[in-house]
């Protein structure tokens, strides 16, 4: 095409230079990168995905079906946007890749924001029929949010020929929506996603409107989450192309584009030839013909269409063809359109043409509409799907409501605006914003036109997928009938346009190959997004450090100060071991282990779930809870305690202290705090509500260090003097209050994860810093060594004591970890019901036993599978897998924990532990490695 | 994506809560296992009105129960105690 002299929304005085491939070019500021492109004769701009046909702009908006580029170069790069979407910017990139986008590796420096807002009306569509109803809720003091696709309102009006000077109407409705105070007028925004109960999510364009060096102070795209009292859909129509052999050549066009590439961007063809099946298709003859541009005619299939365009254009003197079509279309050397191949009953001649505008008709465009799972119907009158009835809370009006006039549309908008108001309880104000003008003459009910040759295999339907009619009727050839599977044989709607104007096409053409009327065969269905949206505004600022919180204990800044390398433990980092100079993380581990062993360790727990559980109820709640009875515990005592679901699955575990009568503080695992929390909850309120107790997350108001080794007792001897820290003063598991020098009153209780005598000593979270010290001082003539994660998991593995989620999994029941005679017999508790089920008492069940390779120095993998037979084929017999294996310093060997079927009973047994292709043998034994008397427990 | 009434707090994005799963009765203390694993293990997914329990956990931390139609997604109850006949 080529840029007229005169007229068009651009401003010729700003010329902006952009990159296309590896070519710069000029166009105007006002320009899309698709208008820019046709302006500087790149009338090819990509190849099809399957066949490589050249293919060039076809549409100026949604329809759009070949123009797709790569915006940007490098680590802001965006894959398959929408060319007529794309405002030119000084400093533009752009590559042709127009059905198969490329993801950049780089993470995307750009900012992509979230909004959330309200408002009693939004209105999707800025065209005549949103404008007006926008209006209307602007004077009735609502709450309004109007979004537009274009950079700018007005819809189909700017692409018709008086949009030069936009009409009067339009601009005083644009200056006073603007300026209305309840009012947000959003353009270059896509509602893109229907939500239930009126929630739209919209897409806001920023950044990529602005040149290269004034973006990353804004963000490149907003996103709105929208929560609408009433949603007026006045989205307009889309128009449909007409299939018809080799119609995919670059110059052909849909005829709405072609007047918005004359009236915006002051494009025009050599010479134009329209093929329309209705009246709106002579509006391009007309306004080529009034801009001086040669039209070789109109092509209509109908035999004697009367209406006012069509008589119009034969009094300019317009050729006008009737009962005719055009049949196909013939090609430059390079691709490009050359001519039309036009039959009547006559016969068929080739009109010489660089442009043909096509129009099939217009398709409401109802994406939004049929994503919440609203219907359509076919309207034998108006030949496109309109809307069965609006979704509640919605109303939809305008072209997408299958009302083709400007006036009509006006008035719609409007009318629609006042009937979602008076719903809300508002009173609408204003009168009627148009007035309704005569409506076209009826159109020709064509949507493919029969190869002359048979060959359907050039006539496209989806252009973007490269699907034809041939690939339709192969799908009817293969029994299939229902719109949607061919849509899934042919791929026709699955691109990233969705192939919005293939849809009815092809309806069509499945309804003519099986024989059936179209409103028997209907359309295939929309889903979200009406656009793309990249995954960088999905997640907005919730990314690198925003993604989660981290969470640390107060502790946290000496673990640091000490070296400390971090795990993370769900959201919190817990310090996994703390190297010395040159240590590496297995020599950190061995001295970390052996420093509790032999003399004494420290370790921040402060990240164990806290819950106090208070009420007169309270023993009785967790006697419920527990599958071990709490009720009998007395005060100043803990007991360890194991929780089931309702299916008898280990849940998790933890001690449980009673401070007094009524009160108790449990202990939850790590990761499971807010869990354990909940539940308590959701049994308080919904079944259990005749409880007296009420639960309260502790978790971050202690600050908590574990102080393990036969050396901790002289350690709490030392932080508490008046303390009697004998074994009958302060028995394993007893609770006691003390004020350490320098520390607020705190809590020590006396349990172990390690087997060893160990203390556990809280002090209000913000004393955590100063407690860490006082132990460290106190521990110093002993040599405390702090220990980390890995130490941890060592010692435990070592006892034989479970973790929930290393050796449990969803299936796992307390009788599987050896625990089964925790479980109350004179009580009900949750689970125990199903613990009686058949196949909880199987014997050939997982149950969890320990190994020791019988290489001592050899290192079976966490996760290996356990198997009887090493050399049997795969797939191998599988009797369980391994959960735990360490190096031990106390065994001077290797060792293990894993779950095996029957395991039990294999007890002495040696299998073999597979990995990688790798094979460990392993004797199982007893779980508890170490210590098997709880000898040390006691110091 | 829900827009779901609290009894409490009025309507509140789904994003504020959990979902409980179909509300139903706990099973006798004694009941058998089939009844035990039809409480269980099966869930009656009905095409259209569904009695179902939420919990607004990032608000009020209430539990309540909803009648949703599934295959329109309307919300149609959202009261605090399920009544005995649901």
């Amino acid at each position: 095409m080529k840029r007229l002299a005169h007229g068009g929304r651009i401003d010729r005085s700003r010329p902006i230079g952009f990159r296309w491939d590896d070519r710069g070019l000029t166009g105007f500021a006002g320009d899309t990168l698709a208008s820019a492109l046709l302006a500087a004769g790149e009338a090819i701009i990509g190849r099809s995905v399957i066949l490589g046909r050249p293919r060039g702009i076809m549409a100026a908006g949604l329809e759009e079906a070949h123009g797709f580029a790569q915006i940007g170069d490098g680590a802001e790069s965006e894959p398959l946007v929408r060319m007529s979407a794309v405002e030119l910017v000084a400093g533009l990139a752009a590559s042709s890749r127009i059905t198969k986008g490329r993801l950049p590796n780089e993470p995307d420096p750009a900012r992509f924001d979230h909004r959330y807002a309200h408002c009693d009306l939004l209105v999707v569509g800025g065209g005549p029929a949103g404008v007006a109803a926008a209006l209307v809720g602007a004077r009735s003091s609502a709450r309004v949010i109007l979004a537009e696709l274009e950079p700018e309102l007005g819809g189909s009006v700017l692409r018709e020929r008086d949009s030069n000077t936009v009409p009067a109407w339009l601009a005083d409705a644009a200056r006073e929506l603007t300026g209305a105070p309840d009012v947000r007028v959003l353009t270059a925004t896509t509602a893109t996603v229907a939500l239930d109960q009126n929630g739209m999510v919209l897409t806001e364009r920023l950044g990529s409107r602005r040149p290269a060096g004034e973006r990353g102070l804004i963000p490149e795209k907003r996103l709105w989450h929208v929560r609408a009292k009433a949603i007026v859909l006045a989205t307009g129509a889309l128009e449909r192309p007409i299939v018809f052999q080799d119609n995919d050549r670059p110059g052909i066009m849909l005829a709405t584009a072609a007047r918005a590439y004359l009236h915006r961007f002051a494009l025009a063809p050599e010479r134009g030839l329209v093929f329309t099946t209705n009246d709106d298709g002579y509006r391009t003859a007309l306004d080529w013909n009034a801009a001086g541009v040669p039209v070789a005619g109109v092509i209509d299939p109908r035999p004697n269409p009367t209406g006012r365009l069509p008589q119009l254009a034969r009094d300019a003197g317009i050729q006008v063809i009737t009962a005719a079509v055009v049949a196909g279309t013939t090609a430059e050397t390079d691709g490009r359109l050359r001519a039309a191949v036009v039959r009547t009953d006559a016969g068929a001649e080739e009109v010489s043409c660089d442009l043909l505008a096509v129009s099939g008709g217009f398709d409401p465009s109802l994406n939004l509409h049929q994503q919440r799972g609203g219907k359509t119907r076919w309207d034998e009158h108006l030949l496109c799907a309109v809307p069965e009835r609006a979704l509640p809370g919605q109303w939809i009006a305008g072209a997408a409501a299958g009302r083709f006039t400007l006036g009509g549309c006006r008035a719609d908008g409007a009318a629609a605006a006042r009937s979602a108001l008076a719903s809300l309880g508002l009173v609408p104000a204003g009168a009627a914003e148009g007035e309704e003008d005569d409506p076209d003459d009826a159109a020709a009910a064509l949507f493919a036109v029969p190869a002359p040759d048979g060959d359907e295999s050039r006539s496209f339907v989806d252009p973007h997928r490269d699907a034809t009619v041939a690939g339709v009727e192969r799908a009817i050839g293969s029994g299939i009938r229902h719109v949607e599977h061919v849509k899934r044989y042919t791929l026709i709607g699955t691109g990233v346009e969705q192939g919005r104007g293939a849809k009815v096409n092809a309806g069509a053409v499945t309804a003519r190959g099986v024989g059936r009327p179209l409103t028997d065969i209907g359309t295939s269905s929309a889903r979200p997004p009406v656009e793309p949206i990249v995954f960088h505004a999905l997640s907005g600022l919730a990314k690198g450090p925003l993604f989660e919180p981290v969470r640390t204990t107060a502790i946290h800044p000496a673990h640091e100060a000490a070296g400390a390398v971090f795990e993370a433990v769900g959201q919190w980092l817990r310090p996994r071991y703390y190297p010395l100079p040159g240590e590496s993380m297995a020599d950190a581990t061995l001295r970390e282990c052996r420093a509790v062993r032999q003399g004494v360790g420290m370790m921040d727990v402060s990240t164990l779930g806290k819950i106090d559980v208070q009420g007169p109820d309270a023993a009785r709640f967790l006697d419920r809870l527990y599958i071990n009875t709490m009720a009998t515990l007395e005060p100043g005592k803990g007991r360890y305690g194991v929780m089931c679901r309702q299916d008898g699955t280990v849940f998790d575990d933890g001690v449980v202290m009673r401070l007094t009568t009524d009160r108790f503080f449990v202990t939850t695992t790590t990761g499971n705090a807010a869990a354990v929390l909940d539940w308590m909850e959701e049994w308080l309120q919904t079944e259990w509500d005749d409880l007296r107790v009420w639960v309260t997350s502790v978790t971050e108001q202690w600050s908590t260090v574990a102080i393990a080794g036969r050396g901790s007792r002289d350690v709490i001897q030392r932080l508490a003097p008046g303390l009697d820290v004998t074994n009958s003063g302060f028995p394993f598991l007893g609770v006691r209050n003390a004020t350490p020098a320098g520390l607020p009153p705190a809590m020590i209780a006396r349990v172990s994860f390690s087997g060893e005598l160990a203390y556990e000593i809280s002090v209000p979270r913000p004393h955590g810093i100063s407690l860490w010290e006082a132990v460290a001082d106190a521990g110093s003539g002993q040599g405390v060594v702090p220990y980390g994660m890995e130490a941890l998991h060592v010692l435990r593995a070592e006892k034989g004591y479970f973790i929930v989620g290393q050796e449990t999994d969803g299936s796992t029941t307390p009788t599987d970890l050896g625990l089964g005679r925790m479980a109350s017999k004179t009580k009900d508790f949750i689970g125990k019901r199903s613990l009686g089920r058949t196949a909880m008492v199987r014997p050939d069940r997982l149950q969890l036993v320990g190994f020791r390779p019988v290489d001592p120095d050899a290192l079976a993998v966490e996760g290996a599978a356990v198997v009887a037979d090493p050399n049997q084929p795969e797939p191998m017999t599988v009797l369980g897998h391994v959960t735990a294996s360490h190096r031990s310093v106390a065994l001077g060997a290797t060792f293990g924990l894993a779950m095996v079927a029957g395991g039990l009973g294999r007890r002495g047994a040696t299998v073999h532990a597979r990995a990688d292709g790798r094979t460990v043998p392993i004797t199982l034994c007893d779980p508890v490695h170490y210590d098997p008397d709880g000898a040390r427990r006691d110091g | 994506m829900l827009l779901i009434p609290c009894p409490w707090c009025g309507a509140r994005e789904e994003v504020e809560f959990r979902y409980g799963g179909e509300a139903r009765h706990q099973p006798a203390p004694n009941a058998d296992d089939h009844a035990l694993a039809d409480y269980l293990f099966y869930r009656s997914n009905p095409a259209g009105r569904h009695v179902e329990r939420w919990v607004h956990v990032h608000g009020c931390r209430r539990w309540f129960t909803l009648v949703r139609d599934t295959m329109t997604h309307e919300i149609q109850e959202s009261y605090f105690r399920p009544p005995d006949a649901s």
